[in-house]
Order: structure tokens, then C-alpha cells, then sequence
């Protein structure tokens, strides 16, 4: 760990940027675990002015839209029902209420680590109905596999999954196709082209002609992962490189891509504050019907009214900086989130807002 | 057939007043914690306090899961309390401790926080010299609740205060943060890591007096960090003392162990709740005496200076990160969720 934060080198780094920042670049940073790295080590206070970092839609909590978050709570009051989910999608505000306010009414909401514990929850409670909530990108999605097949190993009868995972890929090119957003790069997710790779990212170096570097998730990477992008921009030669070399292969991990391949299938998706986007999203494939909580426990609900005055949908198109929106600090807290940005610990207003980012961005 | 000590439970009747809780209380706390103020077994504990200001302080224990590594809900309930009073610049004295049982609690476990109670009030110096039992159905309680109230003296003269802090002074930690918290979320969550984590519960009495001997008037205040961690403590201090606090990110003592679990589990160390941990702020000059007080005791073997008092940016507290940029501190919002991936 140590070279990565390295404080020499962070500064010849820097320098370095300094001379290749000739003229502004906005960069996407994909992930939302780079949005806490670059908040928490206060990297944007150190960067060339012409670099603009801009979190983008990286936090599968955040992006989870709150009328699928709806039918999640209303599944989760069902008396035979108990929630499985991972810690943070608890405080994330459907239109009206959220896993935490239902599971004090009496809803049962288990957090889990794993989608397997899930699994053991379900064998553990022969007499309860386990429903794992699936939210994640292609770096969690494996793992909710794998739970699934253990589930049809073992025939389980209580044991199903609500399935909002999302893919990362399709929903950049829903951003680079958007007139309204304007990006020159991207920093692609590091965790997630361990799984993926880079060939799913090639058509934004060769379609959009915008560079794409895979990064890791200290400073000093993302340092790295910059100067690597603005050779690219400045040399006229968008690729997709790979700055993460200690985790990342070209060719990511096929095993892993295997088992997304063998139980779930592309659906379009919604996306918090961005919208739908075709091919965005997964369900269980027709053959594991059984296992999709949505087939299974049919439920509807009256849609309720979307968030007002919240810019999470701007913020996550990068339009917007979480302190330009005017709920930022006020009625939005990590405490009392209004917006799913808020809600993650990796959500870009609850990063800016922990890290006190809305100081240095402000100066700028 | 009479039962084993093994199979013993707490009943419904160990709480009504009668036999039954007479007998609880001779053969498991008396037996534990006597002392010639609670062998009195008198409706209330008569003290002399001798000179000086009274520190009195109360904390209710109802930490999930009651046994732990480092400690149990019976060690925490005595450390939790002196350390407030020590933190406050008293000298311990007298705890009272108040149970609430669930009615099927193992009597050897009850014994086994009692005892493991006597070892710490023991270690801190102080007297359990009142105490009170309830016993509630199954489902009304999460196992054993318990309350422990401190009185402590502070010396007369004596004065601590975090509006004493002054501009340049020195901001002490007495070791490695977060371990406690990580403890618990660990074993909580059944969470396993190739290196274990102990929690740090620990009385406090002795460091802190440490402390004050060798730093005297140049010690300004003192806290003890537990829940909301390092950060909401050094927020309340600056919010209190009206000054600033800048920390230095590199100088913060953290546990390897503690750090990757964090990075895993998306939490920050920061945060994490200490349960035998003392911050001080000591005047520039106080620094290097009380500094090397604290590392003369065990529990302050890992004593570092990691921050200073600021004219400037009163009530917030400043990280400057390893990169040399600096951001804010904020205070805890919430409880700390493990997040996704």
C-alpha cells in the first residue's frame, strides 16, 4: 500500500499534471469509490486548475430509482417476508419511506454481508420467505450468482432475489449520448473491469473518441490515471489503458462473467435521476423464474411523487457539483438524506459532505 | 432434581424482592464486589468525599454481543463510567450498578460479567457500593442491560476545560483508534480477519492521572473517544472550546488490521468507538512530560501528538490529508453502515 500513497511521488505527480493541464478537461470518475478516495485524501484541492473531476452515476445504492425502492419496502412489510440486504440500501428514501423506517414498524430487514448469507439466512429460516435485495454492478453481481446457484443446488423454497443490479457500460454510453452532459474522459471503475475487462469499454475511445483509463482506488492511482488521460487528449489518441495493472487484465475475468451469463439477462432499467436505460439492467433468466422475488410476490403499489428540488439527477450526469444543489448541507444530510447521493457512504453528496469537499470546491 | 451451576437460569423471581433475590444478590454480587459500604447491604450507600468538587456521572451498557475480545458488557459498564469520571480530571471512587435481566439468563454468565466487573472496578480503584436487579420477561430485554452511575472527587484547584484550549496547543491520543468498534461491528456481524482485533475497554484513571501530574496546569482538557470515534470527540471539543483543531492524517495511530477491515467494510476509523482510549490537549510545553507519562503505562504505550489548536476556524476541526491537502472533519451523522461492494 505504501508507494500508492507516497507523498514525493503524489507531488511529482502533480507536477507533472500541472504541465500536461494546458486546457480544461472535465473527467468522469465512474465510481463511487473514487469519489471517496478523491474527497477523502482532498485530492481536487491539489489538481491543475483545468482538470474538472465529476463524480458520475458510480454508486449502485444511489442509482437505485425510488419507485423500484417502493415495491422493495411494500415486499418488506409482507408478514411472511424477511429482507436481505447490504447495509447501505437501508436509509436510501424510496418516494416515501425507506427499509429503515419500515423495519422499525415491524418490518423484517436483515443487513447482510454477502449474498450467500442470505442463502444461509433462507436454510437457517425453513419457515420464513428470504428475499436477498440484488443491488450492484458487474463487481457484485458474480457474487449474487453464486447464491443463486446455491439456492437451486439445494432446492430452496424460500429463497429469492429482487433483482436491481445494474451494468455499467451501457448507462456511459446513455451519458456520452445525452446532449446536455459534456465529458471529455473517463475514469473507468477499477473493481468492476476486474470483472469486465476493457473490451466492453472500447467503443468510447473508438465511437465517442474520448479516453478511458482503468483506475485504481489511491490517490496516487488516480494521480497516475490523469496524467495517463491527458497524454491520451493531448496526443489525440483516446484508447482504453489500464492504470490499475496490480488487479486489472485486458481480458478481466471470464469465469465470473460466466456465472452473470448463466442466470441473469440484459433488461432495460431505471436509473435514478438519469432515467431508463436499455440493456442496463438484469433479471433472472426465464429458467430460474422461481427465484425472481418480482415474479414471485407480485406486488404493486400507487407510484408516489419523485423528489423535489433534489439535483442527484444532475449530479450523477455531472451537471451539477453536490454543493450547487440547493438541499446540499441543509435538508439533505447523510443523517436525513433527500437524494440517494446522499444516502451511500459512496454517494458523491455524501462523500463532498463527510470530507468537507463543499470548502475546497467552493474556492474554486 | 436440582440443577447444576451450569444450568441455572435467571427467573422472573431473582427481580421480585424476595428469597430468590436475596439470594442472587449474596451469592453472586456481594460474593463478587463486597466492600464494608456494600456489605452494609443499607438502602443507600453512605460516602465520605472528603475535599474538593464532586464528578458524578451515569452510562447505560447494552452492547451486542455481551462477551467480546477485550472485554464484556460487565467490564465496559465499569471502565465507561470511570473513564468519564477520569476524563473530567476526578479521581474515582464509587460506582452503583443497576441490572435488567432477561428472564432465562445463564446464571454462569451473569457470574462471569460480575466477576469480570470486580476485576476492573479493581484495576480503577474504585468501590460498587450500591446496586439494584430487575428481572423481565423473555423478549422485553436483549439478555443483560446494565447501568452503572460514578461519583469521583477532583482535586481542589484543579480545572479542566476545553475553553482552556489555547492556539498552538497540542492535541495527545493515548493510542490506536477504532479498535474497539471494529470489535464489536466484527463480532456482531460474524466477521473473521487473519489478525484478530481486541477491543481496547480499559479503565483510564491511571493514564489520566498520569496525565495531570506531569503536564499540571498545562493540561486544558481531556475526553475519552468512544461512540462517534476521534472525530465527533475533536468536533465537540472545538465546538465547546471555540477554536479550531488541525490533525495531522499521518500522525492518526490506526491498527493495519483495522484500516483494511475499514476499507472492506467502507467505514472510517475515524468514527469507530474507543472504550479505552484518552484525548488530551496539553499546553505546547506539556507535550513532550505527558507524552512520555502516557507511553511509561501500558495502556499508553502508543501515546502521539496528532494535531494542534488553531486561532482560526472556530468550532471545525481540519484534517490535513497524506497528500498535504486539507478537508474537513465532520461529525458522526448517523450510525455507521457497512456499504456494498
Amino acid at each position: 500500500m505504501q508507494p500508492y500513497r507516497n507523498r514525493d511521488y503524489a507531488h511529482h505527480l502533480l507536477e507533472r499534471l500541472q504541465q500536461e493541464a494546458t486546457r480544461p478537461v472535465s473527467v468522469m470518475e465512474v465510481c463511487g469509490t473514487h469519489t471517496v478516495a478523491i474527497a477523502r485524501s482532498g485530492l481536487r484541492e491539489l489538481l491543475p486548475k483545468n482538470i474538472r473531476l465529476i463524480s458520475g452515476p458510480g454508486c449502485p445504492v444511489c442509482v437505485t430509482d425510488d419507485l423500484d425502492l417502493d415495491l422493495v419496502i411494500a415486499l418488506a412489510k409482507e408478514p411472511e417476508i424477511t429482507m436481505a440486504t447490504f447495509g447501505d440500501m437501508m436509509r436510501v428514501p424510496g418516494t416515501g419511506s425507506s427499509l429503515l423506517e419500515a423495519k422499525s414498524l415491524g418490518a423484517d430487514v436483515k443487513v447482510v454481508y454477502s449474498p450467500t448469507d442470505a442463502v444461509a439466512l433462507a436454510v437457517a429460516n425453513p419457515d420464513r420467505q428470504v428475499v436477498f435485495l440484488a443491488v450492484g454492478f458487474e463487481t457484485t453481481i458474480p457474487t449474487v450468482a453464486v447464491a443463486v446457484e446455491q439456492a437451486v443446488q439445494q432446492g430452496l423454497r424460500n429463497f429469492s432475489i429482487f433483482s436491481l443490479h445494474k451494468l455499467v457500460p451501457p448507462v456511459m454510453e446513455a451519458l456520452l449520448t445525452d446532449p446536455e452532459v459534456r465529458l471529455d474522459a473517463f475514469i473507468n471503475p477499477g473493481h468492476v473491469c476486474t470483472i469486465l475487462g476493457t473490451e466492453p469499454f472500447r467503443f468510447i475511445p473508438e465511437q465517442y473518441g474520448k479516453p478511458c483509463v482503468v483506475t485504481g482506488f489511491e490517490a496516487v492511482d488516480i494521480m497516475e490515471a490523469l496524467l495517463m488521460i491527458l497524454q491520451q487528449y493531448n496526443q489525440g489518441r483516446p484508447s482504453v489503458e489500464i492504470q490499475y495493472k496490480r488487479a486489472v487484465r485486458p481480458e478481466g475475468n471470464a469465469v465470473a462473467r460466466g456465472y452473470i451469463d448463466k442466470y441473469f439477462t440484459p433488461v432495460t432499467a431505471c436509473w435514478r435521476g438519469i432515467g431508463e436505460v436499455p440493456g442496463s439492467g438484469l433479471a433472472l433468466r426465464e429458467e430460474f423464474a422461481h427465484l425472481d422475488a418480482q415474479r414471485r410476490f407480485p406486488i404493486t403499489v400507487t407510484p408516489g411523487k419523485r423528489l423535489k428540488n433534489c439535483s442527484c439527477g444532475q449530479v450523477l450526469k455531472g451537471l451539477k457539483l453536490p454543493y450547487e444543489c440547493a438541499l446540499f448541507g441543509k435538508a439533505c444530510t447523510p443523517m436525513k438524506p433527500v437524494g440517494p447521493c446522499m444516502v451511500s457512504t459512496e454517494g458523491s453528496c455524501a462523500a463532498y459532505y463527510r470530507y468537507g469537499a463543499q470548502r475546497v470546491g467552493g474556492a474554486v | 432434581m436440582s440443577k447444576t451451576e451450569q444450568e441455572q437460569v435467571i427467573l422472573l423471581g431473582h427481580g421480585s424482592g424476595g428469597t430468590l433475590t436475596n439470594q442472587l444478590i449474596r451469592t453472586v454480587f456481594q460474593e463478587a464486589l463486597h466492600n464494608p459500604i456494600l456489605d452494609e447491604m443499607l438502602d443507600a450507600a453512605l460516602l465520605d468525599l472528603g475535599q474538593g468538587r464532586v464528578a458524578f456521572t451515569t452510562d447505560s451498557f447494552v452492547v451486542d454481543p455481551i462477551f467480546f475480545p477485550g472485554g464484556d458488557i460487565g467490564k465496559l459498564a465499569v471502565c465507561g463510567t470511570v473513564n468519564d469520571l477520569a476524563v473530567s480530571g476526578a479521581v474515582p471512587l464509587y460506582l452503583s450498578s443497576a441490572f435488567i435481566i432477561e428472564e432465562g439468563f445463564p446464571l454462569a454468565d451473569l457470574r462471569r460479567i460480575v466477576a469480570s466487573m470486580q476485576e476492573a472496578a479493581s484495576a480503577a480503584g474504585v468501590r460498587v457500593v450500591t446496586g439494584d436487579t430487575k428481572v423481565v420477561g423473555r423478549g422485553s430485554a436483549d439478555k443483560i442491560f446494565i447501568n452503572t452511575t460514578g461519583i469521583g472527587v477532583v482535586p481542589p484547584g484543579r480545572s479542566l476545560s476545553p475553553r482552556r484550549m489555547q492556539p498552538e496547543d497540542i492535541v495527545l491520543v493515548s493510542g490506536t483508534l477504532g479498535d474497539h468498534g471494529l470489535t464489536i461491528l466484527a463480532q456482531r456481524e460474524g466477521l473473521s480477519f487473519n489478525t484478530p482485533v481486541i477491543s481496547d475497554c480499559t479503565p483510564l484513571n491511571r493514564i489520566a492521572s498520569a496525565i495531570m501530574e506531569a503536564g499540571g496546569d498545562g493540561v486544558r482538557c481531556m475526553r475519552d473517544p468512544t461512540r462517534g470515534g476521534l472525530a465527533t470527540t475533536l468536533n465537540e471539543l472545538a465546538g465547546q472550546g471555540e477554536r479550531g483543531i488541525l490533525v495531522q492524517e499521518t500522525a492518526i495511530p490506526l491498527r493495519r488490521e483495522v484500516v483494511g477491515a475499514c476499507e472492506m467494510l467502507g467505514l472510517d476509523p475515524l468514527y469507530l468507538a474507543n472504550e479505552g482510549k484518552a484525548i488530551a490537549v496539553v499546553a505546547p510545553g506539556a507535550a513532550e512530560p505527558v507524552l512520555a507519562a502516557m507511553r511509561s503505562l501500558p495502556e499508553g504505550q502508543g501515546a502521539v501528538a496528532i494535531g494542534r489548536v488553531t486561532e482560526s476556524g472556530r468550532g471545525l476541526v481540519l484534517l490535513e490529508t497524506e497528500l498535504g491537502a486539507t478537508r474537513i472533519l465532520n461529525m458522526l451523522e448517523g450510525e455507521p453502515l457497512p456499504r456494498i461492494c
